[in-house]
Order: C-alpha cells, then sequence, then structure tokens
C-alpha cells in the first residue's frame, strides 16, 4: 500500500499501439454507456417522443416526465378543462396542455424517502457493527476466527430469493413485513458480511504498536479503540459505508418481496410507473435518472477503492 | 483532530519502545470481553436473519405448507425433492440457467480481460474512460432492466436500428425479446453489458500487481511479446480472473432481477431461470413447501461448488 | 377478472392514495380498495353522492393492475383493515370465502330485499358465489366485464379491399362471426399498406406473467369445446381440458398469432393491445369492454372509425371470456355496519344507473337491458349479448397455480413453438391435478 512505485512495463508499447488501444477502449466505452444516455435524453422527451417511430435521436426537451413523475392525473375532455379555473404554476399548464388535469401527488417522494432511510440506516448499522466486528477479528485471537470468517462470508452467497421464503414467514410473525425496521435489519444483515471483510482489510493495515502505546499510557481498550484506531480507519469506513450504500440502494428482490407499500423503495416502484397506454417511459426514465444520479457522484468518489469492495478485499491494490 | 494528535505522538512513542509486549493488563473491559461485545451483534444479527431463516426452510422443504392457506404443516417427508428432480420442465429451466451463467462468464472474461489488457497500455485519459466503463455495474439491476424493455423493441427501440444501421436488416425484421432463438443470448447481452467492467477491473488489478522486473527479465531473454503473454502475464492474471469468475457466478446463477423485468421469463420458458421459478413458486403459487426443498437445492448448489472452486482456487494460487 | 398490466384514461406514477373526498360527518370514513384505472375514476365521482346522503366520507386505495392481486391478497391474507370495502378479482372469490376474508352477505341481502335476480346470473356466479352456482354470496356484482373486439370499420369499408376480399373469399368484408372467419380476415389484413404503412391483421393477448395469455386462449378454446371439468363429476379434467376440440381451439389461437400479430407483441397484454390498436397497426383488437367507452371516443381511432363485435363462434358454441369485479365487505374492517350501508347504498337502481353513465359498468339486469342502454353506445349491444354468454377461469382458493400453470403450458405452445397443443394440455391436466391434490380435492 505504502510504496507508490510505479510499475512501468520494461518495454514501452510503441505509440500506434497505444493509439489502437485507446481507439477501441474508447469505442467500447462510448457503446457501452449509450442506453444510459438514452435514459437521460427519454426523461426530458414528451410521451409521443418516447416511443415514436422510428427513435427520435433530437427532439424539443420537455419536463413533462417529471411532472407526470410527481403527480397523480386523469385525462379529461377538452370542454371540460376549458370549464377549469385556469392553471395555478406551471406544471398544471404543462399537464392540461396534452388534456390531463392533475388530482394529486403521487407516492414518489415516499419511495424516495424509503430508499433514503433503509439505505442510510442499513449503512450506518452495518458499518458499525462491521467496523466493531473487523476489530474484534483483526485484533484478538478469537477462537475459529477462519471458519467464523468463512461464515460470514458464506451468508453473502444465499440465493436472495431463497432465503427470502422464510424471512417472509418470520417476518410476517414478528409484526415486521412491509415496515422500514424490518427493511433496514435485513439490508444490514446482508451488508454486513461486507463490511466485516473489507474492513477487517483496513485495521489489519493500522499498525498495532499505536494502540500498544495508547494502551501502555492507560488507556482502556475501548479508549484505544475509540481514540487511536477509529481515526485511522476513517478512510476505510467512508469506502465501506458506500459500498453498503450502493448495495441498499439498488437491492431489489427483497424489497419487492418482503415490502407492498409502507417500506417500497424506489427499484421495485420505477417498473411499474405506468401511464394511460402503458408504461409511461418519459416518467420512468425520469425516476431512472434520479435515482442513477447518486451513484454516478458515488461511482467517481470511489474510484480508488471500488476494487476492495466487489472483491470482499480479497484483491488489494 | 486531538484523535490525529494522540496518534501521532503515540506513533513517536510506539517507535521509540522496545518490542511491544503481547501479554498484558489493561484497566476496563477485558480483552476477552471486548471481543465478544464487538462480534456478538454481528454474529447475532446473522444468526437470525440468514442462519435461522435456512433451518426453518429446510425444515419446511419437508412439508407440504402453503403459507396462505391458514392450515397446518403437514409433513410429506421427501416429496417435494423427489417432485423436484423427477420434473423435466425444472431441469429445462437449469439447462436455461446453465447457459445464461456460462456465456456470460465466457463472455465477460473475454471482454473483459480484452479491455483490461487495452487499458493497461495506459494511454492520455485511460482512467477516465475507465470510470466510464465502470458505470453500467454500478446501477441497479432492476431498474435498468426495466428500461432495456423499451430500448429492445423492435419499433420504437434505438437498438434494432442500431443494429440496422451496421447490419442493413430492416429495425422490426427481429426482436430480440421475443423470439425464441434471440431471447436466451438477449440476456445474455444485457448482463454481459452491466458486469463485464467488473470483471475488467479485476483484470486490471492482476495485471498492475504483475512486478515489471519478471518482463525485464522476459526480455532480456528475448521473448516475444506474444510468449511474454502466454508465460508471464495470463499465468500471473489467473488467479485473479478466478476470483472475478467465481463472484460472478455466483451472482449469475442467483440472477432475478435484471431477467425477471427484462423477459419475465419469456417467450415461453425460454429465459426462465431457476430463481424465477422459484420466485413464482414462493410467491405467487405460495406452495412454500416445495419452493422451499427449491431453495434448498439451490443452496446446496452454490455453496458446495463454491467450496469446491475455492479450494482449486488456492492451489492455482499456490503455484 | 383483470390482474395484469394496463390502465386507459388515468393514473401516472404509481399508488393513489387521495385523501377524504369532503367533510367527515361524524369522523367516519371508509377506505375502498380497487385497481387504479378509469372505472375508478368513475366510482369516486358517484361516492360523492354517497358522503353527501350520509356524511361518511370516502378514502381510496387504488393499486396498478400489475401489484393489484399481490397487494390486496397478501392485505385480505394478512387480516388487515386497511380496507372496509373491496372490489377484488372474481378469481378471490374462493379464497375470500372459504378463509372468511369477506363478510357473508345472505342476511344482509334477504334483510334489505337485495335480490340477486336483479343482476345478470353470470356475474352473479362470477362475482358473488361461492361454492359455485349455490346461493352463498360473498359480494354484490359491481364492475361487469367480458373480452370484445374493436375493428377499423373505416378499413372495413374501404372499396378496393372489400373488392379483392369479396374475389379471394367470396364474401363481404365484415367483421367475423366465427373463429374461422377471424382467421380469414386477419390474414387477409396481414401484411398490406394502409395509409402508407404496413398492418397486421389483429391483435391478440400473449402475457406471460400473470394472466394476459389464458385470458385470452380460452375465448377460442371455450368455442372448440375446451371445459373445465366434468359436468357430471367436479374437478374430473382428463379428456375435457384435454379434449381434441380444445386442441383444436390452441391450434387456431396459435395460427392467429403467428399469421397476424404485430411484431414484438409477445409479452403483450392490455395496454399493448390498446396501443396497437391506436397507432393504426392493427385491423382488429382482442380487449376488455372496460377499455371500449375510451376507445370509442378516441381522437384518432373512434368514432366513425372504430367498430366493436362480440368474440366469434366455433364449433362447438360461443363464449367469451369473463372479467370484472364484485363488491365486497372486508371482514377485518373495523366499520362493517357502515361498510354495509354503503353496499346497500351502491345496490339501488338509481346509483347503478348513474353508475353505468359516469363510465363504470353496472351488472344490473335493469340498467343493462334497457334500450336506452342499448342506444348509448356503439359497443352496448355486443357488450350485452357478450355477457349472457361468458364463461370464468377457476375461483379455487388456489387459483394462482392453476393459472400459472395454465400460462407457462400455453405460452410455451402458442409463442415458444414448443411441442403440440394436446401435449401442453396433458401436461396442464397433470399440472392442475397436482394443484388440487394439494386444495385437498379428488382431481381423479
Amino acid at each position: 500500500m505504502s510504496g507508490a512505485r510505479l510499475h512501468r512495463p520494461f518495454s514501452e508499447p510503441s505509440p500506434l499501439l497505444r493509439w489502437l488501444a485507446a481507439l477501441v477502449v474508447v469505442t467500447y466505452a462510448i457503446v457501452s454507456i449509450l442506453p444510459i444516455v438514452w435514459i437521460g435524453m427519454t426523461a426530458f422527451k414528451s410521451q409521443s417522443d418516447a416511443i415514436a417511430y422510428p427513435p427520435k435521436l433530437l427532439f424539443t426537451p420537455t419536463l413533462e416526465g417529471f411532472v407526470d413523475l410527481f403527480t397523480v392525473q386523469t385525462r379529461q375532455p377538452h370542454d371540460f378543462i376549458a370549464k377549469l379555473p385556469p392553471p395555478a404554476n406551471w406544471y398544471e399548464k404543462l399537464a392540461r396542455s396534452h388534456d390531463m388535469v392533475i388530482v394529486g401527488r403521487s407516492r414518489v417522494v415516499e419511495r424516495f424517502v424509503n430508499s433514503i432511510i433503509i439505505g442510510f440506516g442499513s449503512t450506518i448499522l452495518a458499518t458499525l457493527l462491521g467496523t466493531l466486528a473487523a476489530y474484534g477479528f483483526s485484533r484478538f485471537k478469537v477462537p475459529l476466527a477462519d471458519d467464523l470468517m468463512f461464515f460470514i462470508l458464506s451468508t453473502r452467497m444465499m440465493p436472495p430469493i431463497a432465503v427470502a421464503v422464510p424471512i417472509y414467514m418470520m417476518y410476517r410473525y414478528l409484526g415486521l413485513y412491509d415496515t422500514r425496521t424490518g427493511m433496514i435489519l435485513l439490508y444490514t444483515a446482508v451488508n454486513v458480511s461486507l463490511a466485516v471483510w473489507l474492513l477487517k482489510g483496513f485495521i489489519d493495515e493500522i499498525p498495532r504498536e499505536y494502540e500498544e502505546a495508547a494502551l501502555i499510557d492507560g488507556y482502556t481498550r475501548l479508549q484505544a479503540f475509540r481514540k487511536v484506531v477509529l481515526p485511522q480507519a476513517v478512510t476505510g469506513i467512508a469506502a465501506t459505508a458506500i459500498f453498503c450504500l450502493i448495495f441498499s440502494w439498488n437491492e431489489y428482490a427483497f424489497d419487492l418481496l418482503l415490502s407492498s407499500s409502507e417500506a417500497q423503495t424506489m427499484p421495485p416502484f420505477i417498473p411499474f410507473i405506468i401511464g394511460e397506454g402503458g408504461q409511461n417511459w418519459p416518467a420512468v426514465a425520469a425516476g431512472t435518472t434520479l435515482f442513477l444520479a447518486p451513484i454516478f457522484v458515488f461511482t467517481i468518489a470511489l474510484r480508488k477503492h471500488l476494487l476492495r469492495g466487489i472483491t470482499f478485499g480479497a484483491v488489494r491494490k | 483532530m486531538t484523535g490525529m494528535d494522540t496518534t501521532t505522538t503515540f506513533a513517536d512513542r510506539a517507535s521509540k519502545r522496545a518490542p511491544p509486549r503481547s501479554a498484558r493488563r489493561v484497566v476496563g473491559l477485558s480483552d476477552r470481553a471486548v471481543v465478544w461485545l464487538f462480534i456478538a451483534p454481528t454474529m447475532l444479527l446473522l444468526l437470525a436473519i440468514n442462519i435461522f431463516p435456512l433451518i426453518w426452510a429446510i425444515r419446511l422443504s419437508f412439508t407440504g405448507f402453503m403459507a396462505n392457506l391458514p392450515r397446518p404443516l403437514g409433513f410429506v417427508g421427501i416429496a417435494n425433492y423427489v417432485d423436484i428432480l423427477t420434473d423435466e420442465d425444472l431441469w429445462t429451466n437449469f439447462q436455461v440457467t446453465a447457459h445464461f451463467v456460462f456465456w456470460t462468464i465466457a463472455l465477460q472474461v473475454l471482454i473483459g480481460l480484452a479491455l483490461a489488457l487495452l487499458i493497461n497500455q495506459k494511454f492520455r485519459g485511460h482512467s477516465f474512460w475507465t470510470t466510464v466503463i465502470l458505470l453500467p455495474m454500478m446501477l441497479s439491476p432492476a431498474v435498468v432492466g426495466n428500461f432495456w424493455t423499451l430500448l429492445l423493441q423492435p419499433q420504437i427501440g434505438p437498438f434494432n436500428y442500431f443494429i440496422g444501421f451496421f447490419t442493413g436488416a430492416p429495425a422490426s425484421s427481429f426482436t430480440m425479446i421475443g423470439s425464441v432463438k434471440l431471447a436466451p443470448w438477449t440476456i445474455v447481452m444485457v448482463n454481459t453489458w452491466m458486469w463485464t467492467p467488473y470483471v475488467m477491473l479485476i483484470c486490471l488489478a492482476g495485471l498492475r500487481s504483475i512486478p515489471e522486473f519478471i518482463y525485464e527479465a522476459a526480455e532480456v531473454d528475448r521473448a516475444s511479446p506474444w510468449r511474454q503473454f502466454w508465460s508471464i502475464t495470463l499465468p500471473m492474471v489467473t488467479p485473479f480472473l478466478m476470483l472475478a469468475v467465481l463472484f460472478q457466478a455466483i451472482q449469475s446463477f442467483e440472477m432475478f432481477d435484471l431477467v425477471n423485468l427484462l423477459t419475465s421469463g419469456g417467450p415461453g420458458s425460454t429465459t426462465e431461470l431457476v430463481s424465477i421459478t422459484l420466485k413464482r413458486a414462493a410467491f405467487e403459487k405460495w406452495e412454500t413447501g416445495y419452493a422451499s426443498a427449491l431453495a434448498v437445492i439451490l443452496f446446496v448448489t452454490v455453496f458446495g461448488a463454491a467450496n469446491i472452486y475455492v479450494r482449486v482456487l488456492n492451489k492455482v494460487k499456490q503455484q | 377478472m383483470l390482474k395484469s398490466f394496463s390502465i386507459a384514461g388515468i393514473v401516472t406514477a404509481g399508488f393513489v392514495a387521495a385523501a377524504p373526498i369532503s367533510a367527515q360527518a361524524e369522523g367516519k370514513t371508509l377506505t375502498m380498495c380497487w385497481a387504479a384505472w378509469d372505472p375508478a375514476n368513475a366510482l369516486v365521482e358517484l361516492d360523492k353522492d354517497f358522503t353527501k346522503q350520509t356524511g361518511i366520507a370516502m378514502k381510496y386505495e387504488f393499486v396498478p393492475w400489475t401489484s393489484y392481486a399481490d397487494h390486496f391478497i397478501n392485505l385480505l391474507n394478512s387480516r388487515s383493515a386497511e380496507c372496509d370495502l373491496i372490489i377484488g378479482d372474481s378469481q378471490w372469490i374462493g379464497g375470500a370465502a372459504e378463509n372468511k376474508w369477506y363478510v357473508k352477505l345472505n342476511d344482509f341481502f334477504d334483510k334489505n330485499h337485495i335480490s340477486m335476480e336483479s343482476f345478470l346470473p353470470a356475474t352473479v356466479v362470477g362475482y358473488a358465489e361461492w361454492p359455485k352456482n349455490t346461493p352463498n354470496y360473498w359480494g354484490l356484482p359491481a364492475m361487469a366485464d367480458a373480452v370484445g373486439w374493436t375493428y377499423r370499420k373505416d378499413w372495413f369499408a374501404k372499396p378496393d379491399l372489400r373488392a379483392e376480399f369479396k374475389a379471394k373469399y367470396k364474401r363481404e368484408l365484415e367483421p367475423p362471426k366465427t373463429w374461422d372467419e377471424l382467421l380469414e380476415v386477419s390474414k387477409f389484413f396481414s401484411g398490406k399498406l394502409i395509409d402508407g404503412k404496413k398492418v397486421y391483421g389483429s391483435y391478440i393477448f400473449t402475457e406471460r406473467g400473470s394472466e394476459g395469455i389464458t385470458m385470452g386462449v380460452t375465448n377460442a378454446m371455450y368455442n372448440y369445446g375446451f371445459e373445465y371439468m366434468d359436468p357430471k363429476k367436479p374437478y374430473h379434467m382428463d379428456g375435457f381440458v384435454n379434449s381434441p376440440g380444445a386442441a383444436k381451439g390452441m391450434d387456431v389461437y396459435k395460427a392467429l398469432f403467428d399469421c397476424c400479430q404485430p411484431p414484438g407483441l409477445t409479452n403483450a397484454y392490455m395496454q399493448e393491445g390498446l396501443d396497437a390498436f391506436k397507432s393504426g397497426e392493427v385491423a382488429m383488437q382482442m380487449n376488455w369492454y372496460a377499455f371500449f367507452p375510451g376507445l370509442a371516443k378516441d381522437p384518432k381511432v373512434g368514432g366513425d372509425k372504430i367498430g366493436f363485435f362480440k368474440n366469434p363462434a366455433g364449433p362447438t358454441g360461443q363464449f367469451t371470456q369473463l372479467g370484472g369485479q364484485g363488491l365486497s365487505v372486508v371482514a377485518a374492517s373495523k366499520d362493517i355496519e357502515d361498510s354495509l350501508a354503503y353496499v346497500k347504498w351502491f345496490a339501488q337502481p338509481a346509483v347503478q344507473q348513474k353508475w353505468t353513465d359516469l363510465g363504470g359498468a353496472s351488472a344490473s339486469k335493469a340498467v343493462l337491458e334497457s334500450d336506452a342502454y342499448k342506444k348509448s353506445a356503439p359497443y352496448a349491444p355486443s357488450f350485452v349479448d357478450s355477457m349472457a354468454m361468458v364463461k370464468d377461469f377457476w375461483a379455487e382458493p388456489l387459483y394462482v397455480p392453476l393459472l400459472l400453470d395454465m400460462q407457462n403450458r400455453v405460452h410455451d405452445y402458442v409463442v415458444a413453438n414448443k411441442g403440440t397443443s394436446q401435449q401442453a394440455l396433458d401436461a396442464l391436466v397433470k399440472d392442475w391435478k397436482r394443484v388440487f391434490t394439494q386444495e385437498g380435492k379428488d382431481p381423479s
């Protein structure tokens, strides 16, 4: 970790080879990002532009999709709309321009709030538990440590749908079905395995001598942990937290099966944003765009730690 | 900030001191207590939310219980397992899953490794483009999978036009999701799109871990670049690649969200992965006992295969 | 029996939780649960009268069709008091009755002189009775619906097409009366260039995930001899579900799919049909009558351009698939008394009439069989006819596994070309026997 030694291949690649490599990689990057670009474009299309035949590359941008996403509307005849009092604001005007009347707010905000509460709640809990356990495994002789670590890893191998059946029944019994608490606990349990593995790696790298010195100076173990280890592990904890957050943010299957309304998050909600004639694609795309935006930011913030996170720390950069 | 200060001072002192004693007497909680205090919550949570349900599922798998009918468990012995193991249709679903797992991994490894090798040429701007390539894998498979149904619509989706532009085939002359022949490849394609960056990233780490002196030695021996690739690069990257394969195999074997939203298992049952069958049995038909048995079989398969694989991996690593 | 996808006319963006509509006298509020679609809007409008008369406010929980069954069956099963009144799918009635999710309404009907005689017989069987054909009532028929067809009247009237058709088939180009004719007319239109656009013959249901393709294929199978069971021996299915006639019916449906379905519509249900028809892609469309008021008024294809016909006949009869729902009182409700008061109010003839006028679909004989109704809309005559020839899918407590088994078998054969229709139906009988055995019934 410490050394910033550059592994430069002995023979530098020729400029032509480099140029070719760049060409291929850039082409792949552009092609692979096209679907995401299309989502962003669709968010600003009108409904008819979104399902135009053939598909439209150039279009007049509109906020219809976003208005549809946040409101509930009904289609009304022209003469009915003409009789209504004039629209109070720009979005009402926009809706009425295509014969729709806004009758209320949609539930998208609740879903987004759920995503945030469940996502952050489980992340904080998983990181907290993970830090403690990782410290325990890193610094002490735990009986059967290897087996326990493997056990922790193996919980992540369970097919989510497979464990969902008994969890569903258990949650029903305990009254945790369709509650935020239930989802937070579940995501914490899934994330904690990653958190322990990652953080153990980070904490292993903090020299023991620091704590030893603190202990000799009369600190208790807990004080040493808090005042010496935690500050050193801050980067690792932050990286772990973002990984946990990305998992709970994106998770679909558990939330689909274990919630129906109170604890529903964005992923099971977005595919069912339905308009008049089927899926309202601009609204779906608008919801998707808003939902994906934070992940973009995190990805860029996380670049350096990505590898550890996705391999459970099994590969160290 | 005080934390940082104490750290440095301790660090300074630590460096001046004699080697730390490992056995010591400390104020406050004993180390033993601390260990348990720190590890127990995680273990308890995992026991409650992973192990307990698993044991419960094993128990249910021997019953004809249906969670939506108010009636007793009704033990049926191994009938559910017999049902599953003799069901030809389910066998088809396993084949579909195997096809999916095999091809997504093959393609991901091939493309991922190739991209990693190219990026490792360190052309200008390579780190920016690497980040761009990583994006698909960070997104929610369900949300993105749902959107792919629009992209793949033969008439209104851009995908067919994109292909048509390069091949000259009229856009509505083929349908990626609706055709029995193409649909199994469509799910492979979208999954590969999503997860190739993952394999690429791990390969990249593998490439960067190769000490440069090995290549220097090879240069001295006048080994051709081709030979260098086969005798140095590939063997050194293999353990990393195997790790990527392990994680991706588990992931694709358990795949539910992306495919369920993309094809919902159709046309016919051509893309019905086992986890989709399981979801239907468990949460739509409410055949809880049967579904539990299937879940146990899946879990044993994943867990068993992963264990064997990890052993092989360790052997490769040692070499 | 609509379960999946859809929504004509309303609700963008998911679940609707409308606030109580008006001032709450005595603070009383009832929650009504249904699907989020056009008729639900009409219901909100209708209920304003109820609130005015009784002072009881109404709250609504309207859920998209995709989550409708899952969501409410879950609530009912967990004895949730979230809904006081529910307009539940016809399929749920078996489970609702056997698990006592709904209040049994016999005594209430007797006391308030509400007679099931005043509703169409098929709707009483479909939306109220369990066990079927016994006078045990668990709901009041609320929303009558069935599968019907729309066609492009303007295309059928084009002189050149009519001449071409006559030359080819020796008869006039008219809406088909039999499935053979349907197939012929569909083939005739498929691939034609109309108004500069390539068109297809007919749109049919093919959705796999919930109930779509079953709700489509039964319209052919019923008319070729398919029966759910031996009329003389309950739950005996061999030779009825998989009779040669039933297999033939499935073949005809597949032939229609192979020749005349627009490309890409291999997993399509209500809204894809509406889209295909509205965009001028198809000459004929299978869909639920509930959408026809909207289509008849559609600015692009409505008015003079649209015509309607009932499901064509086959060699053994003429039936059509039943849709629609009944109104039931949830047993777990905290206010059963007021909920019953609502049912009583809703059953009044005047309210039933207004319900239809607003865009709902009353199942009351007085409303549907009046001359005024038949003249009220172009689809009305064929709707009345259709409601007299409906058949419904199983309404057993375990209807979901029965339905999903059929979905798989039919989709495998019709869309994915797997095996033969006979093999598909033989396999289906095997699947269904397993389900009935689980339910404790004897399917031998």
